[in-house]
């Protein structure tokens, strides 16, 4: 089970966020992922733990590299609550569409 | 297709836009006369808004109490801080489920967009986190067209 708890609280980290964009673009090594962000391998390292324990990235063994990728379940369980909250919002919105159509237009609430 | 724009800004705001087809003044008084607030300010199908104190004057007292009708509840209290009729509203609210959330300041715009209006909300978080925590809207912008990838490759 993915705690979206904990997945909303690692992509509070704008470094988070930014690791997590790169590996949208394809899996990728600590080195490689060291390197455009200016920050050691182990404060890297640090990242994708809080990442991984929050179900949002994996990792394989392949020799030894250890290429980490996005977890699909992770991102699927925070892009479904986001699309929740936009429909809940735009639901409220529709609502008042109609609301606002009734108070412009009293002569019509008249007519049979 | 939806008029709705969500967007983060820095690290702590959120702003959320919308085009409506009726004046400002219509707008802002669907925005705090109880009576209005209650036929829209709802959430999700099936939920009511039975209590809707709204005291639109700086310092006047907010609450709003849902309920879904099956024993779910839960409120939002707040006060107002500044109030420009028809054009702008300043608040804080909470949320209480049960335990309150963190102050959210929010600070509401209605501008004159054609024959209609243009809302702005531009909610304030204390931090990142609770921004993070209230919308996940981190990653709202960068990330949508990296969802498009990932269809693709996983």
């Amino acid at each position: 089970m993915v705690s979206l708890d904990a997945a909303f609280s690692a992509l509070a980290d704008p470094t988070r966020r930014a690791i997590v964009a790169r590996l949208a673009k394809g899996e990728a090594t600590v080195t490689e992922l060291a390197e455009p962000f200016d920050l050691t391998q182990p404060a890297i390292s640090q990242h994708l733990k809080v990442l991984e324990d929050a179900g949002l990235v994996v990792g394989r063994i392949e020799g030894t590299r250890r290429p980490r990728r996005l977890a699909r379940e992770g991102l699927d369980a925070v892009d479904q609550w986001l699309a929740m909250m936009r429909k809940a919002l735009e639901r409220n919105y529709r609502r008042l569409d109609q609301v606002l159509a009734e108070m412009g237009s009293p002569e019509k609430e008249k007519k049979p | 297709m939806s008029r709705l724009i969500l967007k983060t800004e820095g690290d702590t705001h959120v702003v959320v836009t919308r085009h409506f087809s009726a004046p400002p003044e219509a707008v802002y008084r669907a925005h705090t006369d109880p009576r209005l607030i209650q036929q829209w300010l709802l959430g999700p199908d099936g939920w009511t808004m039975p209590v809707c104190i709204n005291e639109a004057r700086p310092g006047g007292r907010i609450r709003y109490e849902w309920t879904n009708g099956k024993g779910g509840t839960f409120y939002l209290t707040g006060e107002y801080v500044e109030l420009v009729p028809s054009s702008r509203i300043v608040h804080v609210e909470r949320m209480h489920l049960p335990d309150p959330t963190p102050d959210n300041r929010v600070e509401t715009r209605f501008d004159p967009d054609g024959s209609g209006t243009l809302m702005t909300m531009r909610m304030t978080l204390p931090d990142a986190q609770t921004r993070a925590m209230m919308l996940a809207t981190g990653m709202e912008r960068g990330m949508e067209a990296s969802y498009a990838r990932l269809e693709g490759m996983l």
